[in-house]
């Protein structure tokens, strides 16, 4: 162990305490609460910043605190767990000065701060778990640090949205205690390895690994929102935007669909997945979720239910990348764990400006909105073109690499499903953007936002129309930017260069 | 001091002995300072028992003469009196002045009548004292005055408040514990008819199984079963632990039911082992099972708060029961037993403690009517989700590693080629599901909408108390290494 463990550490605490210092807070003290908020997030992107720089040089950050006999508590650092890591906190950063923003004048603020830390503690433990238990004990922390921001409201839609989130994500999570232990017992208390550790097994435990493999994906897969285990997400959009935000973007689906990773890539290893056929069954349930998802994402008519859907299958592309289990393809789903993030926070962030300032829910309510609220008009349409994949905007970058993943997998009927995934996702994006620059409106807006607060000096209030702006203009550079170094895909080539020393790659 | 740790412990031990009873006595004969007594004893017994462990850990023995036993007075087994330490009655002993610490400073303001303070506080201590015999008692007629001492006085502490429900509650109470403890006598005395030993160790030495021996063990296991509420003999806890003050229903479901599972524990591991056979633990499992799935329902339909937790303690008291036949396929699992108890143990006082401050708040426990007072008082509902969270198994608390042991015994069962596995392995991960079921309902009424309502005012002991044991029981997560450790120095143990 590294004395660099602390900064692990650090990196968890910079969230955790502050969260736990604002729950004991009360409701009154503002100042001090925003302090605390922006205070922890600004030192923990600090901080992981500090670790990446470091951890590209190649140093070692490892920190191992004894469980159980035999069964450490693992924190630690590869290039993997930092994409995740830094990730969730630049969006946790922007997400608590919307939160702040969009919260404003509301009740029990002191609760909700308190739980959005913890939860972005599990997070960013999610991403530096070093084990299988380790992550185990952060997933699980993640769904109870969620819950109450799902059921912050209190209405009963939103009690009823935050049953069935823990129902589905208690269940599997037991489904995923049950593997875990069941997979220690096998093989021990391996910490993660590239290429997996379960090498030795595979020829004598064949059935049981693929029973394994089935029940670790029904534990992540709830999460990640894969068919059928999706129901949960569509209803919890009950919940304020920025818990939407976190949960599509930063933290809840991500902590799913980087799981799988974790499985796939660092527990059985890409070659045993596709040995066993695993990886083929995760390819087949990863576009069944794809077109699935784009399909009920057409048929509704709520603005958030129809970017929830589209979480459901944009999700999945992270899923296929890691289960085509070649090099191009591994690059493709990872670099959409990040891809997805930035786009889709955008877009619930434009959601919650829309329904905040002017009371808009419905897609047929957009008519017009363009010309009241033309800076996050501009935001969504980003969001969207970004979606939809159009080059050179982030989604494309995605869907090129899985493109070419599919067809070095020989996996060739996954390019249709990548195209009419596309054509799809322009027909349920396009409406609301056409609708929203082209569309007329006859009666004045219902100034939902001005009359509870008085008038704004922009077209929103600005904690509401930065962030926005912001996370709209990292998915455009994302894109725009990709060949450059310490882009995402960069990055990314990085992780699949160093870590993922599959035969016959050179990127 | 020059002298070792191991030889300064008989001295420890029996100074530890001497102090618990020193203050029961002092209690009794100084009502008015009870409570002072009390809270300031309190500190000191956790004090001495945390010193107590350091001595036995830095005495650091194999595990194989890791028992301490002085003869008190000098007379030796099988004629004198015989007190006996080791891992397993160490670990309960710090379980027991954590909660018994926690219980003190709570009823410090939960018990503000000046008549009341004077009749809890003797009482209180009594049970202590009782609890410390027990665990340190070395034959099986000592045990049995121990365990009278625990139950008249936990009897007592039920009935206290004198409502009309507490005194039926005591009354069921009472008849129970007659019996269990009538039953567990007439097995001791068919022991010392047959052997002429009381103790423990001489006893497991000469025992070779006969029919009086399985008879001692049935009605003797069948009276501790009654007193430990084990399913099918759980039918009066509810009502009593139920009705009882909140700071005795802590330690009622805490220690007392946990102080008689210890002398199962001890009977089964000791003389009475090789009476286990496969087919018995495959029933006892099946009990354990019935027991889960009965205890929660009957959380899941309660609609007042203290019943719900009340029968929570049935419903996981059968994972004690399901680990039975893990214990005969690896019988290490017997650890995992003992540290799901302290963990729950700690936990469910911590719950009971919450409940309490809110009972006391709204002036009722009716669930339906209490969404004001959880609104308002998040700290409680805080403490109360926290030894919730650990009551489910979930991370980062002593719950979920209990929870990962169990389920590593139960899925050993399985690749040893047990079908019924499966049933135990379902059972215990399922059982998590049905507790987050039941805290659920506990806690979600302070997320709904509504009106906040701060209730009665409550003193800061009962404010802050039960969150300091939640946040003790979250943190047995990381003494899951110790606690193995210490209870590895169990000699006669396997």
């Amino acid at each position: 162990m590294s004395d660099g463990g602390w900064l692990l550490l650090a990196i968890l605490m910079s969230s955790l305490g502050p969260g736990l210092a604002i729950f004991f807070l009360p409701e009154r003290r503002y100042g001090l609460r925003t302090l605390l908020n922006l205070g922890g997030a600004g030192t923990k992107l600090v901080l992981v910043g500090w670790l990446l720089v470091s951890v590209l040089r190649g140093d070692e950050y490892r920190l191992v605190l004894p469980l159980l006999p035999g069964i450490d508590f693992v924190l630690a650092a590869d290039a993997l767990s930092l994409l995740f890591a830094t990730l969730s906190a630049v969006l946790w950063f922007v997400t608590t000065v919307y939160a702040i923003g969009y919260l404003e004048g509301s009740p029990r603020r002191s609760r909700f701060f308190g739980f959005f830390s913890l939860c972005v503690s599990a997070t960013v433990g999610i991403a530096l778990s070093g084990n299988l238990i380790t992550l185990l004990i952060f997933y699980e922390l993640l769904t109870l640090a969620t819950w109450p921001l799902v059921v912050h409201r209190g209405t009963p839609a939103a009690l009823r949205a935050g049953r069935l989130y823990l129902g589905y994500t208690l269940t599997s999570g037991l489904v995923l205690f049950t593997a875990i232990v069941w997979l220690t017992l096998l093989a021990g208390a391996e910490s993660f390895v590239p290429g997996g550790y379960l090498g030795e097994l595979a020829s004598t435990h064949e059935t049981t690994l693929k029973v394994l493999f089935v029940m670790l994906m029904i534990g992540f897969g709830v999460k990640a929102a894969l068919v059928p285990l999706h129901s949960w997400l569509p209803i919890a959009m009950v919940a304020p935007a920025p818990v939407s935000a976190l949960l599509h973007a930063v933290a809840v689906v991500k902590a799913g669909a980087f799981g799988i990773v974790r499985v796939v890539n660092d527990v059985f290893g890409a070659e045993v997945a596709i040995e066993l056929g695993l990886a083929a069954g995760l390819v087949v349930v990863a576009a069944i979720t794809i077109l699935y998802g784009s399909i009920q994402a057409l048929r509704t008519d709520d603005l958030k239910q129809r970017l929830a859907f589209s979480t459901v299958s944009q999700v999945s592309y992270i899923v296929l990348g890691v289960a085509l289990a070649g090099p191009l393809g591994v690059i493709g789903g990872l670099v959409h764990l990040v891809h997805q993030g930035i786009t889709k926070i955008t877009l619930f962030f434009c959601a919650g400006n829309f329904a905040e300032t002017l009371g808009i829910h419905k897609i047929s309510e957009l008519d017009g909105v363009g010309r009241r609220m033309p800076l996050t008009m501009l935001a969504f349409t980003l969001g969207a073109l970004g979606m939809i994949g159009l080059p050179p905007l982030a989604g494309f970058v995605t869907k090129w690499h899985l493109g070419l993943g599919a067809l070095e997998a020989q996996f060739h009927w996954v390019l249709a499903v990548l195209i009419a995934s596309s054509l799809l996702n322009a027909a349920y994006f396009l409406p609301p953007v056409i609708r929203g620059w082209l569309g007329e409106r006859r009666t004045p807006w219902h100034e939902h936002m001005v009359e509870h607060s008085g008038p704004t000096r922009f077209e929103t209030h600005w904690m509401l129309l930065v962030p926005t702006l912001f996370v709209a203009a990292l998915s455009l550079l994302g894109g725009l930017l990709a060949g450059m170094s310490l882009s995402p895909l960069d990055w990314v080539t990085l992780i699949v260069e160093r870590d993922y020393s599959i035969p016959g790659f050179a990127p | 001091m020059s002298e070792t740790p191991a030889a300064m412990l008989p001295l420890a031990i029996s100074g530890l002995v001497a102090l618990s009873l020193a203050l029961a006595i002092l209690a009794t004969i100084w009502p008015r300072q009870a409570h002072r007594i009390g809270g300031y004893g309190a500190v000191l017994m956790a004090a001495a028992v945390v010193a107590l462990s350091a001595l036995f850990l830095a005495a650091g023995p194999e595990p194989e003469n890791a028992a301490t036993r002085v003869a008190l007075g000098g007379w030796e087994a099988p004629l004198g009196v015989m007190l006996h330490l080791d891992g397993l009655s160490m670990t309960l002993l710090v379980l027991t002045s954590v909660v018994g610490m926690a219980t003190s400073l709570y009823s410090l303001g939960y018990v503000h009548d000046p008549i009341e303070r004077r009749q809890f506080w003797p009482l209180w201590l009594w049970l202590w004292a009782g609890l410390n015999m027990l665990l340190l008692s070395g034959d099986a007629f000592n045990l049995y005055i121990s365990l009278e001492v625990v139950s008249l006085s936990a009897v007592a502490l039920v009935a206290f408040t004198g409502t009309a429900a507490a005194v039926s509650g005591a009354m069921r109470y009472l008849l129970i514990n007659i019996l269990g403890s009538l039953s567990f006598l007439m097995g001791v005395v068919l022991l010392f008819g047959e052997h002429g030993v009381l103790d423990l160790v001489l006893l497991e030495a000469r025992t070779e199984i006969g029919p009086t021996e399985r008879m001692a063990a049935v009605l003797m296991t069948a009276g501790l079963m009654l007193k430990a509420a084990l399913f099918p003999l759980h039918v009066w806890l509810a009502p009593a632990h139920g009705s009882a003050p909140a700071p005795v229903s802590a330690v009622l479901s805490g220690l007392v039911v946990t102080g008689s599972f210890y002398l199962i524990l001890r009977l089964w591991m000791g003389p009475f082992a090789p009476l286990a056979t496969p087919a018995f633990g495959i029933l006892v499992g099946l009990l354990g099972v019935a027991a889960l799935i009965w205890g929660s329902a009957q959380a899941l339909r309660s609609g007042r708060l203290k019943s719900i937790v009340a029968y929570s303690t049935v419903a996981q008291f059968g994972y004690l029961l399901i680990a039975f036949p893990l214990m005969l396929v690896d019988s290490e699992a017997w650890k995992v037993v003992v540290f799901f108890a302290v963990v729950h143990a700690l936990a469910k006082a911590s719950v009971f403690l919450a409940a309490g401050t809110l009972q006391h708040a709204a002036g009722h426990d009716r669930i339906a009517e209490m969404g004001g007072i959880l609104r308002a008082r998040g700290r409680t509902v805080f403490a109360l989700g926290l030894a919730g969270v650990s009551l489910m198994g979930l991370p980062f608390t002593g719950g979920f590693i209990a929870k990962y042991l169990l389920l590593e015994a139960g899925l050993a069962t399985i690749l040893a080629g047990s079908l019924i596995g499966v049933l135990w392995v379902i059972a215990i991960a399922g059982g998590g599901l049905l507790a987050a079921g039941y805290v659920l309902r506990m806690v979600a009424p302070a997320f709904h909408r509504g009106p906040r309502d701060a209730g009665e005012a409550v003193s800061p002991w009962m404010d802050w108390v039960p969150l300091g044991l939640a946040v003790v029981a979250a943190a047995a997560g990381f003494a899951g290494t110790l606690t193995l450790h210490t209870l590895t120095l169990t000699p006669g143990a396997p």
